[in-house]
């Protein structure tokens, strides 16, 4: 075997082993690692309880819920299938809204409830005003109709 | 035709072609740049459906992102056709990139810090899509201090090559937790990245400036390998003439 020739066999050993590497860890962090909690995580008991994580979900429509001249607020999470009880008290970012995407991060407490330190806002990868945005639906609407 | 690539793997013939090509990609990147950033600022709508006027900081943020993850890729294939090929040219493209690889990921993570403030509402969270990113930056510091860290140059340049392609493990995590297939796999804070729900104008502007980007990275890393070059091949008899007829010439 000529030296480029190991050279070669070399570096594609090491590209696929790099590779597997790649394939590994993406497949571990999968399992692993949890960003946040779902509310129907926490209701399963899958949660720590007392101790510091993150809860995402939706702000459910309805829930929100403050006091005249309170920073302290109220609301619940939801993922669809489950809801949490969130209580904050602060100021709560521009985007959150009631039906956004939230990140909360806190403790749960043993009655469920969780108390958060820290909240915020997500919001999705729709680059597009208002205006376009109601015609957009305004055509999905029409289609729904016309397939009903 | 048929162009003889093998000729310029050369320093002493691609040195010149360099002095040529530094000011088109220079030009490109000026007119791009400016182009996309007028278009974005004022071409494009002030409101979106949930964000405001600071959504127009994804020009930069998103073109700076796609920048740090490919030129990435670029100096890990310069590092392999360097280990495999043994050529000083390839070795010198690799280290002329890490230094713009770096800018652009640490442009990535200051601009989406000040993204992150004004929409989630804190300037960093320890999500998977960041860290990665943060990661990435560590890696190019890590590749650029292991090169400058062994004196003998062949040796340092083999070393860092060997860093560069085990590093190579965190792009496709960047690529695929930004671009996750599932989101309920994928649990983050940072939104996924998709080109279909943008409205054309922010796209087109979006898209330019990214060009832009990759054009300065042209620019700069050509620049950059001009000084290797000469640095490192300054013991030849080419280079010892190029310095004469430049004396020469004053």
């Amino acid at each position: 075997m000529k030296a480029r020739q190991r050279r070669i066999l070399f570096v594609a050993l090491a590209v696929i082993a790099v590779g597997l590497a790649a394939a590994l860890i993406t497949v571990a962090l999968r399992s692993n690692l949890n960003y946040f909690y779902t509310p129907t995580q926490i209701i399963a008991g899958e949660a720590p309880v007392g101790e510091l994580m993150r809860i995402g979900g939706m702000v459910e429509k309805g829930s929100l819920n403050r006091k005249d001249g309170e920073l302290a607020v109220q609301f619940t999470v939801t993922d669809t299938k489950a809801q949490t009880i969130v209580r904050y008290n602060g100021i709560l970012p521009d985007l959150f809204k009631e039906g956004q995407g939230t990140v909360a991060k806190g403790r749960l407490q043993k009655d469920g409830i969780f108390l958060a330190e820290e909240v915020l806002a997500k919001h999705d990868e729709k680059y597009i005003p208002p205006e376009i945005a109601d015609t957009m639906k305004a055509i999905q609407d029409a289609k729904q109709e016309k397939a009903q | 035709m048929k162009i003889n690539w093998f000729k310029y793997s050369a320093p002493s013939t691609f040195y010149p072609l360099t002095h040529k090509l530094v000011p088109v990609f220079a030009g490109l990147a000026f007119l791009l740049i400016m182009g996309g950033l007028y278009w974005g600022f004022f071409q494009t709508p002030d409101l979106l459906t949930d964000q405001k006027q600071y959504y127009r900081i994804l020009y930069v943020h998103v073109g700076a992102a796609w920048m740090s993850m490919w030129l990435y890729a670029v100096l890990v294939f310069w590092a392999l056709i360097g280990l495999i090929f043994n050529t000083r040219l390839a070795y010198m493209l690799a280290a002329a990139t890490a230094p713009t690889g770096a800018i652009f990921t640490f442009l990535t993570l200051w601009t989406g810090a000040f993204w992150g403030k004004t929409s989630w509402g804190t300037y960093w969270d320890w999500d998977p899509r960041m860290t990665t990113e943060l990661i990435l930056l560590f890696l190019y510091i890590g590749y650029m201090a292991l090169q400058s860290a062994i004196d003998d140059s062949r040796r340092s340049d083999r070393a860092s090559a060997l860093l560069a392609t085990v590093g190579l493990v965190l792009i496709p995590i960047i690529f695929w937790s930004v671009n996750c297939p599932d989101p309920n796999q994928c649990a983050a804070l940072h939104q996924q990245s998709s080109m279909s729900q943008v409205e054309g104008n922010i796209r087109i502007a979006w898209l330019v400036t990214a060009l832009g980007f990759w054009m300065f990275a042209f620019m700069v890393i050509l620049m950059r390998v001009k000084n290797i070059i000469l640095q490192r091949e300054q013991h030849t008899t080419w280079v010892k003439r190029l310095i004469c007829s430049n004396e020469g010439q004053q």
